[in-house]
C-alpha cells in the first residue's frame, strides 16, 4: 500500500539544520511559498518553505521522548475516536468498507510508530532496561528479520507504547493450510471501551483502526501483510478481539530461506 | 483567593484523582490521523477542513460537558470571567492536562483569549509544506467546536476561533472566545 500523500501527524526523527534554514525563511512571503509544492516530496530535514516561530517551538526542537510517559484523559481519546468512527461511517457503503477505512487511518500511524519504537529501543538499550532482549549477542539489534521477532515487537513494545500493557496472547494458526496466519489477542481493547455497536452491525469491530496500525508496522518492516480485527467474545471477556495477521507469499518464502540460513 | 487560582487548584486535584488516563501519544496520533484524513477527503481544501473539525468538536463538546460537570461537580459560574477560568484551568486540565492562560479581555468582559503554552494535539505535527496549509489550516480547530458545543449546553452561545498558531510559524497559539449571548431558559408553555 502506498503512503497517503499528506500526513498532518508526522513523526520525524531528523534533528539537524532545520533552524539554520528556517530562520532565513521566516519572512518569506506567500508568493514565494507557492512555488514550494513541487518539492513536497523532499525529506523533511532539508530546506523547507515552512515558517517557524522565532522562539523555536518546532518539532525539531523538542525531544522525541518528551511525551513518552505523558498521559492524557481517556475520555478525550474516547471522544476523538468516536468522532472519527462517526465521520468515517458517513462516507462508507457497509461494515467492510467502514473497517477498511478505519484500517487505512491506522496504517500511516503504524509506519511512523515503527520508527519511533526503533528509536526508543535503541536509545533505551543503553540504560539496560531493554538489554535483556539482546541476549543473542550476534544478532543485529532491533530490526526484526523473521516473523516471530516482528510479532513479539507488536505484542510487546508496540502494545505497551499504545496501551501501556502487552497484548494478551500470540498464536500461530494450527491449520496446515494457513501457515501464514498469526493471531494477536486483546481481551479488552481500549479503543472499543466506549464504542457500542448496534445489533444490526454486530460484525463490526472498530479495532480495525488498530489492525491498520499493525499492518503499517508490518509493512514498514518489510513484512507484507493484511491485518483484520475480529470479535471473539468469551464469557469473561465480552470485548475480546483477535487481530488476524496474514503474511504475503513473498514473506513466507523469505522465511524459509532465512530459516535455512540460520537467521533468527 | 482569585477565581483563577481556585480553578487551577480544582483542576489539578481532579486531574490527579478523578481522571482515567491513557498514553498521551495515542490521543495525539489519533487526532493527527483525523486531521490527515480530512485533508485527504477535502482534497486540501483547508477552509472546509477547519469547518469539519469545528463541527466534530461541537459534537464532542455537547457530550463532553456532562463528563465535565459530573467530574468537577462545580456550580454555575457567576460571570463570564469565572467561566473563562473554569474552561482554562479545570476543563482543559481534565481533558488535555494543560491550562492555557486567560488574557486580553475586552472592557465589556465579553471577549478573551486563551493562550496555549502547550498543545498535546499538535505534538509531532508539522503542517504540509504546500505553501497554503500554514496560511489556511487551523490544525487544532476542533477545540473551538468543543468550547462552542459545551457552552451551548450550559446556556451560553459563544464564538471561538484561533488567531495564531505556532504550527503556522506564529510565536504563540491563541484562541479568541466571544460571548454572543446567554441563552434564556425556554420552558414548555404548559408547565407553570
Amino acid at each position: 500500500m502506498a503512503q497517503p500523500p499528506r500526513h498532518a501527524a508526522m513523526l520525524s526523527l531528523s534533528n539537524s539544520n532545520s533552524n539554520s534554514n528556517s530562520n532565513s525563511n521566516s519572512n518569506l512571503s506567500t508568493a514565494s511559498d507557492s512555488r514550494q509544492p513541487a518539492h513536497l516530496a523532499t525529506a523533511s530535514h532539508s530546506s523547507t518553505g515552512l515558517r517557524v516561530p522565532s522562539n523555536r517551538k518546532t518539532i525539531y526542537d523538542r525531544h522525541l521522548n518528551r511525551s513518552r510517559n505523558a498521559e492524557l484523559s481517556r475520555a478525550s481519546f474516547a471522544f476523538l475516536f468516536a468522532e472519527m468512527v462517526t465521520y468515517a461511517q458517513r462516507r462508507v457503503t457497509g461494515i467492510q468498507d467502514l473497517e477498511r477505512r478505519l484500517n487505512e487511518q491506522g496504517y500511516p500511524l503504524g509506519l511512523r510508530l515503527l520508527d519511533l519504537l526503533f528509536y526508543r529501543t535503541i536509545s533505551g538499550s543503553t540504560s539496560s532496561a531493554l538489554s535483556s532482549s539482546s541476549s543473542t549477542s550476534a544478532s543485529p539489534p532491533n530490526r526484526p528479520l523473521r516473523i516471530l521477532p516482528l510479532l513479539h515487537l507488536i505484542h510487546g513494545p508496540l502494545w505497551r507504547l499504545l496501551f501501556n500493557r502487552p497484548a494478551d496472547a500470540l498464536e500461530h494458526s494450527v491449520s496446515p493450510d494457513t501457515p501464514n496466519e498469526y493471531m494477536i489477542t486483546d481481551n479488552d481493547p481500549l479503543v472499543n471501551t466506549y464504542i457500542s455497536v448496534p445489533k444490526e452491525m454486530s460484525m463490526l469491530n472498530c479495532a480495525a483502526f488498530v489492525a491498520g496500525i499493525i499492518e503499517g508496522v508490518c509493512d514498514g518492516c518489510g513484512f507484507e501483510a493484511k491485518v483484520t480485527a475480529h470479535n471473539q467474545p468469551t464469557e469473561m471477556w465480552p470485548g475480546r478481539t483477535i487481530f488476524l495477521l496474514r503474511f504475503g507469499e513473498s514473506v513466507m518464502e523469505r522465511e524459509k530461506v532465512l530459516e535455512r540460513a540460520g537467521v533468527k | 483567593m482569585s477565581s483563577s487560582t481556585k480553578a487551577s487548584r480544582i483542576g489539578e486535584e481532579l486531574w490527579k484523582t478523578r481522571v482515567d488516563k491513557v498514553n498521551a501519544e495515542l490521543v495525539t496520533l489519533t487526532y493527527g490521523t483525523i486531521v490527515a484524513q480530512l485533508c485527504q477527503d477535502y482534497d486540501g481544501n483547508y477552509q472546509e477542513v477547519n469547518k469539519q473539525l469545528e463541527k466534530m468538536g461541537y459534537n464532542i463538546g455537547m457530550r463532553l460537558i456532562e463528563d465535565f460537570l459530573a467530574k468537577s461537580n462545580v456550580g454555575r459560574c457567576a460571570n463570564f470571567r469565572e467561566t473563562a477560568d473554569m474552561i482554562a484551568k479545570v476543563g482543559f486540565r481534565i481533558f488535555l492536562n494543560i491550562a492555557p492562560t486567560v488574557t486580553n479581555w475586552t472592557s465589556d468582559n465579553n471577549q478573551f483569549s486563551l493562550v496555549f503554552d502547550e498543545n498535546p494535539l499538535a505534538d509531532f505535527v508539522e503542517l504540509p509544506d504546500d505553501g497554503r496549509a500554514q496560511d489556511e489550516l487551523w490544525f487544532s480547530n476542533i477545540l473551538c467546536g468543543v468550547l462552542r458545543g459545551a457552552l451551548e449546553m450550559v446556556q451560553m452561545q459563544i464564538e471561538a476561533h484561533f488567531v495564531s498558531d505556532v504550527l503556522r510559524g506564529d510565536d504563540t497559539t491563541e484562541m479568541r472566545v466571544s460571548l454572543v449571548r446567554y441563552i434564556e431558559d425556554e420552558m414548555p408553555p404548559e408547565e407553570e
